[in-house]
């Protein structure tokens, strides 16, 4: 197949556990990335850490495997040096919402040019199936032994708070609409966020009791609607998916281009 | 005659004219005093050259940014104090791991904590070393006037784009905002060391981690032809994480020695009254103008004092030191801390019992008075 | 446009992880697991090219060969 064109074979099969999700949002990724047609030089990878950010070392891109939490403010740095490069963020929901948040939210404020997908397993994954802000009430995790107390957020209302002009979310089960988002999403010229619903059979579905892979993915099929639709008007527990917002708006690196012309015809070497 | 190449300035602003002459193209910061200065001059003077500057939401975004810059091939700065200095830590942990070429600027103040923002210490020397966790080696380079503090910003570029390495400059506060006259270097009068790029041609495997016969690993820049992995993890040499206990042996042995097995390369340095000293004293940083000062008014009066003004702290040069002090009857630290570099004179030394301290801890700029009552102290004399 | 027909099934066992993702959402039941846990076609005549196996699959362990159209 055409994308395997993109991955590095020699490290395959992959870390990831039998089922998890990640694989599939991968797939998809780089569906998306070959529908688009771009020269894979052009493109940088930039992820934190947790079982999410491994995807940076299988695919061959320009690839930055950082720290927890911080991909986005190295993207950022990658991305307003070399504003013609393509930045593609993926990390957890821990390493994006909780030690990433505020990085997350000042990243769709500047709306500079970065694709933001937060593989969302609602656990830490890799450092044994702790609970994470995706998490949710009443959900089991290694530490939340009484059942977890805290809330999660909504990351797409998150997103658009801050300031995000693509805000988007789909599930592994919906693959189809999946590849089709992360498409516009890169394709966007803005800060972009792309929620994935992600199964963790090993610890977030083991824990909680959602079964296997195959279950998990049921469940993302039922418990998820298009957004608007009459399924949701009569059942409102139901996750929307779908492009909530899209709009253009001054993107940072060409406002700073701006600044730099403004300088430069000001200031008579 | 026009001399517009003559400035009198703060240091912090000297400091950001190293930093363009050295070729700076890339900064992003956030604001902390005595440091903030050197945000607000690159955020006029970046842009009106091409280059970037960014503020970002916090010092450990910063850190990351220059990071993530300097891998596409700028040449790449932040400035910060104390309790930034602190956040930057694990970010500067990744450009040591990860061999990324940046300067890092500490104008220290009164610490620990928020401490005292708007005044005097050196309180960070042993945190520039060890502030990161694990094994490791840094540079870290000082000055304690504005002529030197040009000249060592562009060392720091130098050195950092030499061994691929985060290149500390630790200055202070009284250094960063006092006013002083700048001499600008004509274009070319020092040297600069160029970002070294691999020869490698596109679809021939490129090895980010590979050490050339002299020890250089040149590199190849993001969005350019040569597609590898950058990681913080324990890495084979094109950038894929390994816990092999061979390559996580060699690796870690690489990142040490590169900076250790080069301290005569990377040591700056000036003496005064070295040669037949009785009493020598060792500073740095601001500290150094007042120790500086008393040598000089002793000298004419007969008394054999020296000053040995450190220009690198890191790695620290033992065997300099060593050699400075072998004639020495006493040994002078002169520093706003309670002993950091001292403690390093104490072991580089063949009597460490010769070595004292005078030092001044209390926010206040340590005068020339202060050291010659500390002086006189060590000489039995009484204040 | 004439409906796409299927060459094979190319399966990758090393890379196969057993996960059972393609084999529960294959619409026509065309896969299934052997005895070591690795996809197979059990009833490859039945494919109906949708690719949607090759689309889940988190391992990039499957993919649909279509025969190439006379035209």
């Amino acid at each position: 197949m055409a994308i395997k064109d993109y991955i590095r074979e020699r490290f395959f099969p992959h870390i990831w556990c039998p089922g998890c999700g990640h694989g599939t949002v991968m797939n998809s990724l780089l569906r998306a990335i070959d529908s688009l047609g771009m020269s894979k030089n052009e493109i940088v990878m930039v992820s934190g850490i947790g079982c999410s950010s491994r995807i940076s070392g299988y695919v061959d891109f320009h690839t930055l495997h950082t720290l927890h939490g911080r991909a986005l403010a190295f993207a950022t740095g990658v991305k307003l040096s070399r504003p013609e490069l393509n930045l593609i963020v993926p990390m957890g929901d821990g390493d994006a919402l909780a030690i990433g948040g505020n990085h997350f939210i000042h990243a769709a404020r500047r709306n500079i040019d970065l694709t933001a997908v937060v593989m969302n397993n609602r656990i830490y994954g890799m450092t044994g199936g702790q609970y994470s802000p995706l998490s949710g009430y009443g959900t089991l995790a290694t530490t939340a032994p009484y059942t977890n107390i805290d809330y999660s957020f909504d990351t797409v209302k998150l997103a658009m708070a801050a300031g995000a002009t693509f805000v988007a979310r789909s599930t592994t089960y919906h693959v189809q609409q999946l590849t089709k988002i992360l498409k516009q999403a890169i394709l966007h010229e803005g800060f972009s966020v792309v929620e994935v619903l992600t199964q963790c059979p090993t610890y977030f579905g083991r824990k909680n009791r959602e079964g296997n892979a195959v279950d998990m993915m049921e469940s993302f099929k039922k418990n998820t609607t298009p957004i608007g639709s009459k399924a949701k008007v009569e059942n409102p527990d139901l996750i929307e998916r779908g492009i909530f917002i899209q709009k253009e708006l001054p993107e940072y690196c060409s406002e700073y281009e701006k600044i730099i012309k403004r300088a430069m015809t000001k200031f008579e070497t | 005659m026009k001399k517009d190449n003559i400035k009198f300035i703060q240091g912090n602003e000297a400091c950001v004219e190293g930093a363009l002459y050295a070729g700076l193209d890339f900064f992003a910061g956030y604001p902390i005093t005595p440091s903030t200065e050197i945000a607000e001059l690159l955020s006029y003077r970046l842009p009106q050259r091409g280059g970037k500057f960014i503020q970002m939401e916090d010092e450990i975004a910063s850190m990351s940014a220059i990071i993530g810059a300097s891998l596409t091939g700028s040449k790449v700065m932040t400035a910060t104090s104390g309790p930034g200095f602190s956040l930057m830590q694990e970010a500067l942990g990744y450009a040591i791991m990860a061999e990324i070429p940046c300067v890092i600027v500490n104008v220290q103040r009164g610490g620990p904590s928020t401490g005292i923002p708007t005044h005097v210490s050196q309180g960070d020397v042993y945190q520039a070393r060890w502030g990161t966790h694990g094994d490791h080696a840094i540079v870290t380079i000082t000055a304690s006037n504005h002529q030197d503090v040009f000249e060592t910003t562009v060392h720091a570029f130098n050195i950092s784009e030499t061994y691929r390495t985060p290149v500390i400059l630790l200055y202070d506060e009284v250094v960063g905002h006092m006013r002083e006259r700048l001499i600008v270097p004509k274009k070319g009068e020092l040297p600069l060391v160029k970002r070294l790029r691999t020869s490698v041609k596109e679809g021939v495997d490129y090895h980010p981690y590979l050490p050339r016969e002299d020890g250089r690993l040149p590199m190849s820049d993001f969005g350019g032809v040569h597609r590898y992995n950058v990681t913080g993890l324990f890495h084979d040499m094109w950038g894929f994480p390994s816990d092999n206990p061979k390559i996580v042996h060699g690796l870690l042995r690489h990142l040490v020695d590169k900076i250790l097995n080069n301290v005569n390369h990377i040591t700056r340095y000036k003496e005064y009254y070295l040669t037949d000293a009785e009493i020598v004293l060792i500073s740095y940083g601001s500290s150094a103008r007042s120790a500086n000062h008393v040598v000089f008014s002793r000298r004419p009066r007969g008394e054999r004092l020296g000053l040995l003004e450190l220009q690198t702290l890191w790695p620290f040069p033992y065997d300099l030191v060593r050699e400075k002090c072998s004639k020495a009857k006493y040994i002078v630290v002169v520093e706003m801390n309670m002993g950091q570099i001292m403690q390093e004179v104490r072991r580089a030394v063949d009597h460490p019992e010769k070595v004292f301290l005078a030092n001044r801890i209390d926010g206040v700029f340590i005068t020339p008075t202060d050291i010659r009552n500390i002086l006189r102290l060590i000489q039995g004399k009484g204040v | 446009m004439a409906k796409p027909k299927l060459k094979g099934h190319l399966i990758n066992p090393e890379w196969c992880k057993g996960c059972g993702i393609c084999v529960h959402f294959c619409p026509k039941k065309v896969l299934e697991l052997n005895d070591s846990d690795k996809v197979f076609p059990a009833r490859s005549s039945e494919c109906i090219c949708c690719k949607l196996c090759e689309l889940r699959c988190p391992d990039f362990a499957i993919e649909i060969e279509i025969e190439q159209d006379e035209q």
